[in-house]
């Protein structure tokens, strides 16, 4: 098999604590060495000659753990005229991400070990970004009983959620935490009180009632992230919170892990990046499920950020066509493109020094990894050749015409952004580069 | 003067020097609706739709007839399914609506922004009648037109509006248009039917409403829309019609040359009493009247803008 050499690149790898200039060598799919001044010749851990050595010069780029995007949906299988596993993954690559993981609502939910093979297999045909599928919680995602989560991890589930319709009922979620913590899986729960945020469609606040709009209010999070993190006290287990957006969930949040509540949590880009004013033009690629909220929760998701409360940076790229997006403002569904985006807006916080960059690979790489129990988030010398090669200068503007994914529903449409992931690499094959 | 946009969408886009042109405007106006022959030719040649999705008599008719006063032609479009459930999106609609080449299009939806989409769609004028719980500005204008027919100016004045605030667009028309030509406004309701901070609307909130009546020059009374579901988180329209009901009895908290208005349609007996709604005070008439005038200066500032010099036509039926 042939070599990769990486030459001259800033490679910030935290899982090492390696912030520093050094050559990457990739053998056999696997991290073979990291040094400074590798040569072409170089003889690697296979103890062959490199002279099939591919030389790739990223001077001027950071070289940096493949990045994870744990939480997307790939809409397929039922909704392909949305996303495939094809598309979606390849905007996971264009975007910067060796591994995704992809929620099971789809058509049918992912409930049962026949569409989780079906997923695995068909990302397997594609051969882009690792596609690690995320399997219901209850059976049809309906919150009445538990889907069959051991034959699911056995089959590839990498963790189980009922995502866009929460667990509802205490005693279910209770039973789930407590026997996906026994097979070693983590549970990500999505936080609304339905009850409450029923009918909603944006936050609930001056905006939703100066445009006439029904609210969300940031309880309907809180109540849910209370429970939530309550219940995983009393069990002694592990919860994923996922799409944080509120101050008050990341209030939680912190306050339940100076406890020492196994609790891990994560934001996207949305939320650290815009606000409900942003719907002031009733622009419906902005309707997301938690909504956009208002400026103090976005600096407390930020805070939350900085001070480690929140662990994770996931997209929660949610591919929509325009037959959903391109109607009134009440009757569109909810959910955004991510994948393209999630690494620019992201390093916007690096620009900001909310985060280091070193920072932002542990909550884009490193966290996911850990959390999901995935290989991974790692440069070390016999990991697999995940890598991501960023480059932090390149300004560009958000053209959704450009998406490898099948929609468009991004509201970050004519944005700039400054950074972008210049090659992916997956397995020590290069999935993607710029051109 | 001109208006700044093609479409009237809400009071909250409208300057005060906008409002004041289509007071003016409507004013002047008044007179035909009392001829004998109530036509002016102003907007001939000129085609008006009146697309509703929602279920009205009074504005569409309000609408239609304004059209009619200016001879412009009339087409009714009724849709009382969501166009969503007929199949047919709303953009489509408005991309068909735009090939026949009307020259404005009347739209009454029930989702909040739904004209604000159609605008962006078509090259013809869009005159907002009504979306959601959002705004419904040809209402608010009809408003102000007669509290200042009635009091003579609108600065200064207290206007107290009473009912279900949260899913109220003329209550939201109202408080950005009378705030702007300097009323003091006050909301009165149970705090279930308020919106979240609707205080930085600019509005006092007061849910006692003899303590909101105080001193008031003007009270709007909402119709509580007794087939949403909303009225479940209230306890009963009884209660409801003892503490919110305009009656003689509230009305006496407010200043003795108070005027009501109501926009109709009322439910007599529970935002308000039929001795109060056909009483001394109640202008709720003249608001009906007043409406066809605004519409028609709508219609006259968005499709009559290049036949001005017909405005002849009006001055002479003033001179007459």
């Amino acid at each position: 098999m042939s070599s990769l050499l990486l030459k001259g690149a800033r490679i910030v790898d935290p899982s090492q604590k390696l912030d520093g200039n050094r050559d990457l060598l990739v053998e056999d799919g696997k991290i073979a060495a990291i040094g400074t001044d590798i040569g072409p010749g170089h003889v690697g851990g296979n103890g062959k000659r490199g002279s099939e050595t591919k030389v790739l010069d990223v001077s001027g780029k950071v070289v940096v753990p493949g990045l994870i995007d744990m939480h997307t949906h790939l809409r397929e299988p039922g909704y392909e005229y949305k996303e495939t596993v094809h598309t979606g993954s390849r905007a996971a690559v264009t975007g910067g991400f060796t591994a995704i993981a992809c929620m099971p609502n789809t058509e049918p939910i992912n409930d049962n070990r026949s569409v989780t093979e079906f997923i695995l297999r068909r990302a397997k045909e594609c051969d882009l970004a690792r596609v690690n599928p995320v399997a219901a919680i209850s059976k049809g995602s309906a919150g009445q009983i538990l889907a069959e989560l051991g034959d699911l991890r056995d089959a590839g589930a990498v963790g189980y959620s009922d995502d866009g319709s929460p667990v509802t009922n205490s005693r279910l979620m209770r039973k789930a935490l407590e026997y996906a913590a026994s097979l070693g899986v983590v549970v990500i729960s999505h936080c609304e009180d339905l009850t409450i945020s029923k009918g909603g469609l944006m936050n609930e606040g001056f905006v939703s009632t100066e445009l006439g709009l029904k609210g969300i209010p940031a309880v309907a999070e809180d109540i849910m992230v209370a429970r939530d993190i309550a219940l995983a006290e009393y069990t002694g287990t592990t919860v994923h919170i996922a799409h944080v957006s509120t101050a008050g969930a990341v209030r939680l949040i912190r306050d339940a892990k100076e406890r020492g509540v196994k609790v891990t949590a994560e934001t996207a880009p949305h939320y650290f990046t815009l606000t409900e004013d942003v719907l002031r033009s009733y622009d419906t690629n902005a309707k997301v499920n938690p909504p956009l909220r208002g400026f103090r929760d976005v600096e407390a998701v930020k805070a939350g950020l900085r001070d480690g409360t929140i662990d994770v940076i996931a997209s929660d790229h949610a591919p929509q066509s325009t037959v959903e997006k391109d109607v009134e403002f009440e009757n569109a569904a909810n959910g955004m493109v991510g994948l393209e985006t999630s690494l620019g807006l992201s390093l916007g916080l690096v620009e900001e020094n909310i985060l280091s960059l070193s920072d932002l690979v542990m909550k884009m790489s490193v966290n996911p990894a850990a959390i999901l129990r995935l290989p991974g988030g790692s440069l070390r010398a016999g990991a697999d050749a995940d890598i991501t090669v960023i480059d932090l200068s390149r300004v560009w503007v958000v053209d959704v015409g450009n998406f490898r994914s099948k929609s468009r529903n991004s509201p970050f449409h004519g944005r700039t952004l400054k950074g972008k992931a210049f090659c992916t690499i997956v397995g020590g094959e290069i999935k993607h580069i710029e051109g | 003067m001109k208006l700044a946009s093609k479409d009237i969408l809400g009071m909250k886009d409208l300057s005060v020097e906008e409002i004041e042109l289509i007071l003016e405007t409507a004013e002047s106006f008044m007179e035909i609706s009392t001829r004998e022959i109530k036509k002016v030719p102003t907007l001939r040649g000129k085609t008006v739709v009146n697309l509703f999705f929602e279920p009205s008599t009074r504005t569409r008719t309000s609408f239609e007839i304004a059209a009619k006063r200016l001879s412009a032609d009339t087409v009714n479009i009724s849709s009382t399914t969501s166009s969503v459930v007929k199949g047919e999106t709303i953009i489509d609609t408005a991309r068909n609506l735009d090939a026949m080449n009307p020259d404005i299009i009347v739209v009454r939806h029930n989702c909040s922004g739904a004209p604000r989409l159609l605008s962006g769609l078509v090259k013809q004028s869009v005159i907002n009648a009504g979306d959601g719980a959002h705004e419904h500005p040809t209402q608010a204008l009809l408003d102000i037109m007669t509290v200042r027919q009635k009091k003579k100016r609108v600065e200064g004045l207290k206007v107290v509006i009473v009912g279900d605030i949260a899913h109220s667009r003329v209550a939201r028309s109202d408080i950005y248009g009378l705030t702007k030509m300097g009323a003091r406004v006050t909301v009165s309701g149970p705090s279930v039917m308020m919106p979240r901070d609707v205080d930085k609307m600019g509005v006092d909130v007061q849910y006692d409403m003899k303590e909101a009546l105080r001193g008031a020059d003007i009270v709007m009374m909402l119709r509580i829309q007794t087939e949403r579901q909303e009225m479940s988180l209230f306890p009963s329209l009884r209660e409801y019609a003892t503490y919110y009901c305009l009656n003689r009895e509230k009305l006496r908290y407010a200043k003795d040359d108070v005027i009501v208005m109501h926009p109709g349609p009322v439910n007599r007996g529970v935002e308000i009493s039929s001795d109060v709604a056909d009483g001394p005070f109640s202008v709720i008439l003249d608001q009906v009247t007043n409406g066809v005038a605004v519409r028609m200066a709508l219609l006259y500032l968005l499709a009559g803008s290049e036949v001005r010099n017909e405005q002849s036509a009006v001055e002479r039926g003033k001179n007459r």
